[in-house]
């Protein structure tokens, strides 16, 4: 059962909210992660990895730092989810 | 007796405790003779078997004053030196202090263990991608000097002196030493410790070290009692807020006592036990009285270190005779391990905000548990009940000692 995009956004915006504070509400696509919403790398290896667990999605190291806006990942993790 | 280096003042108190969240619930919680010990979640005891079922906790829940954030990314020890670090601060009134003279000093016995275990548990059963990518530091011991310098701009040094059980007395030196030597103005000096878990109850129970009370916890601590049978684990936080005179006068600060004196030494003689002739405990407690310019006729309240280990206890009371012969006779001993339990790293910190408070307040706290006094014990103990201190100037000691030999006085008077 595939994720929609709306699912994995809504999921992603619980991750970042829970690893930095920020209001959920907050977490939008068209968002960045280092400048709107404060995430530094850790942070950030923090959030992929619990997003890799939640939705099926391997997300390699190397991809990781591509990831420069809510909806860039949004997009990574439901084009690589286990079928 | 005029000396060139600087009076070191403190000006503010902080503190998260078994008996309080706050350093004035704690000390309000401590006059009154209450007891911060209570049962251990059941279901590690059971897991894991463990012979002690009981300990020390805070009183107040750091998730009901840390952000959840803050709480997700510290380790608990640096989460308890927070909380009290903000109480300290906002008690001082909040300094204005440049950045470059402003440095934290925050000791512990073991720093982040519960960090350290929880990513071990990780690795092992969910494989490395799993440890959370801040686990080395918060783990590490210098993270609670690290938060609290980052919390507000301690830039002159952020500092942790690692001793056991007398890590937070040390740490309080140590920032009396960086005033008096002219490289900071102000110093978040103090101690935590966040080691209520199976693991440290295990070790500590194979040393024999902890009480086993379980059907008592309350009464489990009962330092210099006869049937004393080992310490009440705890965990807290303790910070002072420690000034030069001149910064503190310049802003007009309430100033609440003087730290006059500091004594450290080293046992060299065993690994975890102390050494029975208590020479080592005496030059630390003689060095703090002369280094406040003080001799023992000028010292009227010791807040021991009074573990209700059989060996410690009265390895201390030779000690306190060692040092000061015959004018022991005029000083009121407390025990408030009997109350808070032994905070390790924390507790000599939390002992000096005690300390503090009694050169303010005037008051000596209790001693409670004591059903018969160790006939070995031949000081004043102040048992169950308050003890107002003599008129004029005060002088009172904190005692911490440490496994690994360490001997450490921090001396406090009335300002």
């Amino acid at each position: 059962m595939a994720h929609t995009e709306q699912d994995i956004l809504a999921g992603l915006a619980d991750i970042v909210s829970e690893e930095t504070g920020v209001d959920a509400s907050e977490v939008t696509a068209d968002k960045t992660f280092t400048d709107d919403l404060d995430v530094d790398s850790l942070s950030m290896m923090t959030i992929a990895v619990t997003a890799e667990e939640k939705f099926g999605a391997k997300i390699p190291d190397e991809e990781v730092k591509n990831l420069k806006t809510v909806g860039d990942a949004v997009n990574y993790i439901k084009a690589n989810q286990a079928a | 007796m005029t000396s060139p280096r600087p009076t070191v003042v403190v000006t503010g108190l902080g503190a998260t405790t078994p008996l309080g969240g706050t350093a004035e619930e704690t000390w309000q919680a401590a006059l009154a003779g209450r007891s911060g010990a209570g049962p251990l979640d059941a279901s590690w005891v059971e897991d894991y078997q463990l012979p002690v079922t009981f300990a020390a906790q805070l009183a107040t829940p750091v998730t009901e004053v840390l952000k959840k954030v803050e709480t997700k990314r510290l380790d608990p020890f640096a989460q308890y030196a927070l909380v009290a670090a903000r109480e300290a601060w906002a008690n001082a009134g909040a300094p204005e202090v440049e950045p470059e003279r402003l440095a934290s000093s925050v000791g512990t016995g073991i720093g982040g263990v519960q960090t350290l275990l929880t990513a071990w548990e990780s690795l092992r059963t969910k494989g490395a991608r799993r440890v959370y990518p801040l686990s080395i530091p918060m783990l590490m011991p210098n993270s609670a000097a690290g938060t609290v310098s980052l919390e507000f701009g301690a830039r002159a040094g952020a500092h942790t002196l690692v001793s056991a059980c007398s890590s937070g007395a040390e740490s309080i030196a140590y920032g009396l030493h960086l005033i008096r030597e002219g490289l900071a103005d102000v110093v978040i000096a103090g101690g935590s410790e966040a080691s209520i878990h199976p693991l440290p109850i295990a070790g500590f129970t194979q040393m024999q070290a902890l009480s086993t009370r379980n059907d008592s916890p309350e009464t489990a601590s009962r330092p210099y009692d006869t049937d004393r049978d080992g310490f009440l684990l705890g965990e807290g936080g303790a910070i002072l807020v420690l000034e030069s005179e001149e910064h503190a006068k310049a802003r007009g600060a309430n100033i609440i006592a003087t730290l006059a004196g500091a004594g450290v030494s080293a046992d060299s003689h065993h690994i975890a036990a102390p050494e029975p002739e208590g020479a080592g405990a005496a030059r630390a407690m003689v060095d703090a009285v002369r280094d406040a310019g003080a001799t023992a006729k000028d010292l009227s309240h010791i807040n021991a270190h009074a573990t209700s280990t059989p060996v410690g206890d009265v390895a201390e009371v030779a000690a306190v005779r060692r040092a000061f012969g015959a004018d022991a006779d005029h000083m009121a001993i407390s025990g408030t391990k009997s109350m808070t339990g032994h905070l390790l790293g924390a507790a000599g910190a939390l002992e000096a905000v005690f300390a503090a408070q009694s050169v303010r307040d005037r008051k000596a706290p209790p001693t409670i548990n004591i059903e018969n006094l160790d006939p070995a014990v031949d000081l004043d103990i102040v048992r169950d009940t308050p003890r107002d201190l003599p008129e004029g100037d005060l002088l009172v000691l904190d005692n911490s000692f440490g496994f690994g030999g360490h001997n450490v006085a921090l001396a406090f008077g009335s300002y």
